[in-house]
């Protein structure tokens, strides 16, 4: 069956605290930590973080964190702008990117956990090489039966260009992916909605031609249909990208092609 | 332990090219429930009271049990089809799964079958 509870080795103790001396605006960061070379249970660590002297985002906070309290927190971070896709993580109960979410926005305390119901690696880093599997088992990049034109470029009308909308902006930071229910029960089976998205997003493409391979390598009741429109996907994505329409529109084409 | 590559293990055993199917069935009779069980719901305030000789005269006017019937074989051919994607996401053991998935489909059945004898007997015997 389902586990709803964490296994006994997984179970999250009480951690370490740091003060922040001195600081008159003091926000407390609490923070998933996780190393598996102790052996020990994963620990939430609170961190006091001087807001009078840090950035806006919780990606500050952590750099800072990092920098200035304790330099064995461990996550992923690069482009601090929103479009690399290596900070997603937990923060206040929600998936998101830490270098887009604002401190301010956060009530209270803020908790801050690795994206749920993956493997850790350490602290904040979830192992990501499933959805990064399942990602290249859609063929994501254009295919074609036809020799390539003359002057190289495959043409598509603004109108056709424009159901890629949505779609192409995806990042690929799985926030929407570790969100789903359906993906954390059936993650073996399941493509989950960033693999999903993706797939979409050649199906739509007007200048593929494989798209009847690609509706034959969907259909399936576990790759594709375990997506029950829960919607947590679009809820969460940072992008504002709406993965649970794009799965509605490959659901479409699987009807359009039997009626 | 496995040392099956990250692919493998997404590749899995392919597509089971169906499921489609599925999906269409129940939300096309999702669809043909709405009608149904608003006549339904009308019906049996329509009879709220009635005597057994009343509603056996309801019964045996065609257009009554054939409603009746298509409404109770709709909704266990509903139902059937979405106990299975609840057995198939929250049962994880395959032969606990595949056990569920049969006992239910039987039961579902059995009902099918004893619902369409009752209005029967109901409309028709004597």
């Amino acid at each position: 069956m389902v586990e709803f509870a964490l296994p006994a080795n997984s179970r999250v103790q009480p951690g370490k605290v740091h003060k922040a001396a001195g600081a008159k605006r003091v926000k407390v960061f609490k923070i998933y930590r996780y190393d598996p070379d102790s052996g020990a249970n994963p620990r939430l660590d609170s961190y006091e973080v001087d807001l009078d002297n840090c950035g806006p985002m919780v990606l500050d906070a952590l750099l800072k964190i990092k920098n200035e309290i304790d330099s064995t927190l461990t996550f992923r971070r690069s482009c601090r702008e929103g479009i690399c896709g290596s900070c997603a993580m937990n923060i206040d109960g929600t998936n998101t990117l830490a270098c887009l979410k604002p401190i301010e926005d956060i009530k209270g305390e803020a908790a801050v956990y690795p994206l749920p119901h993956m493997p850790v690696v350490k602290d904040l880093i979830p192992d990501l090489s499933l959805p990064y599997a399942q990602l290249a088992s859609i063929k994501p990049w254009m295919q074609t039966q036809s020799p390539t034109p003359p002057d190289g470029e495959r043409l598509q009308s603004p109108e056709e260009r424009e159901k890629l909308d949505g779609l192409w902006e995806c990042i690929l930071c799985f926030c929407c992916q570790t969100s789903c229910p359906s993906y954390w029960w059936n993650g073996d089976r399941y493509l989950g909605p960033s693999v999903l998205l993706q797939a979409a997003r050649w199906i739509l493409d007007t200048r593929d031609e494989m798209t009847g391979e690609r509706l034959d390598a969907l259909e399936d009741p576990f790759k594709l249909y375990r997506c029950h429109t829960i919607m947590n996907c679009t809820k969460t994505c940072p992008k504002g990208l709406n993965p649970a329409k794009a799965i509605g529109a490959i659901k479409e084409k699987m009807i359009e092609r039997r009626l | 332990m496995s040392l099956k590559s990250a692919l493998g293990r997404a590749r899995g055993l392919g597509s089971a090219k169906e499921g489609a199917g599925h999906f269409w069935a129940q939300r096309v009779s999702a669809v043909i429930l709405v009608p149904l069980s608003l006549w339904f719901v009308v019906a049996v305030i329509g009879l709220a009271g009635a005597d057994y000789a009343t509603f056996k005269g309801w019964m045996s006017k065609p257009g009554n049990a054939s409603l009746l019937l298509l409404t109770v074989l709709s909704v266990m051919y509903h139902a059937h089809l979405g106990l299975q994607v609840v057995i198939e996401d929250y049962v994880h053991c395959e032969a606990r799964k595949l056990v569920s998935l049969i006992a239910m489909k039987l039961a579902a059945a059995f009902l099918a079958v004893f619902m369409t004898v009752s209005i029967l007997k109901v409309a028709v015997g004597v």
